[in-house]
């Protein structure tokens, strides 16, 4: 299909229908308006469902009982509505259901603003919701990536029988690239989900879909089975990309919106003689460690950039042993950071020598 | 004169109410730019007001615009902007029938006036890139506003991956929307190395461009 000019939240919306998902369910908030909007346009014409719920909680548990049914389901919000929506994703989690949950983070905490942030990371990574359970969590920093990415949380949720989170910023739902979207497969036969609670037509017991065990070795038995699948994605999902890091003094780790600002403010220091590299993780949970531990030398420097007050720095010194020096630059709040932001402290770090 | 620009969310409207209003004020005309856009949270003119006002331009945009106020609010001063009929005044309204809507309460002083009202068209945006679907959205947009469309403006684009074929695949469904709608083509936006090679019909329509809403990267 030839290459269209989109928004990230009509990209997202327009990649889930194109991943076999037709039903949406939920509330708007800015800056992510557009998805559901474009959801409530388009669902209907093509014998899905769209509906508007009267509340996140609402919308989270619809998703808990379309996604418990078999069919491919997304959510999105701004961070105050995943907030409302934590209680529900955790059922989720603890029911094994798969869905997409989309985040465009706004500035936290409170109602906050609705300018870009990245300060939904701990409750996305850390938990958020309540008990042991982990969601996948991407993070696009393209609007083509989020094309990309959509229909990868799709296979990935289906895959792990688990709620996966795309999480964005409003600089990345409002802004608009050119993208090219998959062709959709009409035909797609997506896994046979033998669990799901779609009838029994009288062939089968019924499948029971909960979250709830009465008898406490139930449901430790039940969360160390899951943490074996936690395991195999911490193992074999960690996605990353990586520039410029061989030679490198000093690596930037940035995801989202600011890995693109990250970048000029790299190619910014090459240009004055300054090593410097770049690690983007695309997936933060599970957090590709790898990419971290190769250059955990005790010389490089690392300089993480986000737009929080630091909320990825534990998880970089943890993938290092903190073996190596880890900085920080952020802006919070709903500002974005310039490149000449970032070079600046790259000047800093570097002590001054250009 | 009033200039109204309309058209689907995401075509250019902002780009091409900026460049209007720095093209009209370097023909050394009177210019206000009026921001009324409901719809949108980011990207709005007021991003910009320092660089339209040291230009001469008066920018007339809710306070409220670009900041934390989600609120689909309008300037307290557009009534000024039918004050004076020198003046080249330039409306930016807000995406599709919904941010049509601004333009309602204003229907008696702008019908009293001269005015353009221009529908932004790039063909390139997937709700917008079949006649049937332009058509309906002219419509809904003419329908809510009660004002009458006078004239196109063809902003096909893909961003930064411009090429000038994509200008010229877009005349056939642009044209045939024109002859629908018995509406003219009045510009054909482009960087200036795009609009080199127009056919002959498009050289009076051809209408250069710089982009002022850029990315932070």
């Amino acid at each position: 299909m030839a290459k269209v000019l989109v928004k990230g939240n009509e990209a997202l919306a327009e990649a889930a229908i194109r991943s076999g998902c037709k039903l949406f369910f939920g509330y708007p908030i800015t800056p992510q308006t557009e998805v559901s909007a474009y959801m409530a346009k388009k669902l209907p014409k093509i014998g899905g469902c769209f509906l508007q719920a009267e509340s996140e909680v609402s919308a989270i548990n619809m998703v808990y009982g379309a996604g418990g049914s078999g069919k491919r389901v997304m959510t999105s919000s701004s961070s105050p509505g995943i907030s409302l929506k934590q209680e529900g994703i955790s059922y989720i989690a603890g029911a094994d259901v798969p869905c997409v949950i989309v985040n465009i983070v706004r500035g936290g905490p409170g109602l906050g603003g609705i300018q870009p942030a990245q300060s939904d990371y701990f409750q996305a990574v850390k938990g958020g919701g309540h008990g042991d359970y982990h969601l996948i969590v991407l993070a696009p920093s393209s609007i083509q990536e989020m094309v990309d990415l959509t229909s990868l949380a799709f296979n990935l949720a289906d895959e792990y029988r688990m709620p996966v989170m795309i999480m964005g910023d409003g600089m990345l739902g409002q802004m608009m690239e050119p993208v090219e979207f998959p062709e959709e497969d009409e035909g797609a036969v997506y896994a046979e989900k033998g669990w799901a609670a779609n009838g029994t037509k009288m062939e089968r017991k019924h499948n029971i879909i909960n979250s709830l065990y009465i008898e406490a070795k139930e449901l430790e038995d039940t969360i160390l089975e899951r943490q074996k699948k936690y395991d195999v994605i911490v193992k074999n999902e960690p996605r990353c990309e990586e520039m410029n890091t061989e030679d490198a003094d000093i690596i930037l780790v940035a995801y989202g919106t600011t890995a693109r600002i990250a970048k000029t403010a790299m190619m910014k220091a090459r240009e004055k003689g300054i090593k410097v590299g770049l690690i983007r993780p695309i997936t933060l949970w599970p957090f590709p460690t790898e990419n971290f531990k190769k250059h955990a030398d005790g010389k490089k420097k690392f300089l993480c950039v986000e737009m929080s007050m630091g909320q990825m720095v534990e998880d970089v010194k943890l993938a290092i042993d903190c073996k190596n020096s880890v900085d920080f630059f952020g802006r919070t709040g709903g500002i974005v950071p310039t490149p000449n932001e970032i070079l600046n402290k790259i000047d800093e770090i570097s002590g001054g020598a250009f | 004169m009033i200039n109204i620009i309309t058209g689907h969310y995401g075509s250019g409207k902002t780009e091409f109410a900026l460049n209007l209003a720095l093209k009209k004020r370097a023909e050394g005309k009177k210019v206000i730019i009026c921001d009324l856009d409901i719809v949108n949270p980011y990207f709005r003119t007021s991003d910009v007001r320092k660089f339209l006002e040291d230009k001469g331009i008066r920018v007339i945009a809710s306070a409220f615009a670009s900041s934390n106020v989600d609120i689909p609010t309008l300037p307290e001063d557009v009534l000024s902007v039918f004050a004076d009929d020198e003046t080249e005044a330039i409306l930016d309204v807000g995406g599709d029938d919904d941010g049509a809507v601004a333009l309602g309460g204003y229907f008696n002083y702008i019908t009293k006036k001269e005015f353009n009202m221009f529908f932004v068209i790039n063909t390139l945006r997937p709700m917008t890139s079949k006649v049937i679907d332009i058509l309906e959205l002219a419509r809904n947009i003419e329908i809510t506003s009660r004002l009458k469309i006078t004239h196109i403006i063809n902003n096909t684009n893909l961003a930064y991956l411009t090429e000038e074929k994509h200008i010229l695949e877009s005349f056939e469904t642009v044209e045939e929307c024109a002859e629908k709608m018995n509406v003219p083509i009045k510009y054909i936006l482009g960087k200036e190395e795009f609009l080199k090679n127009l056919p002959e019909r498009y050289k009076d329509k051809a209408f250069k461009i710089e982009t002022y809403m850029n990315l932070p990267f």
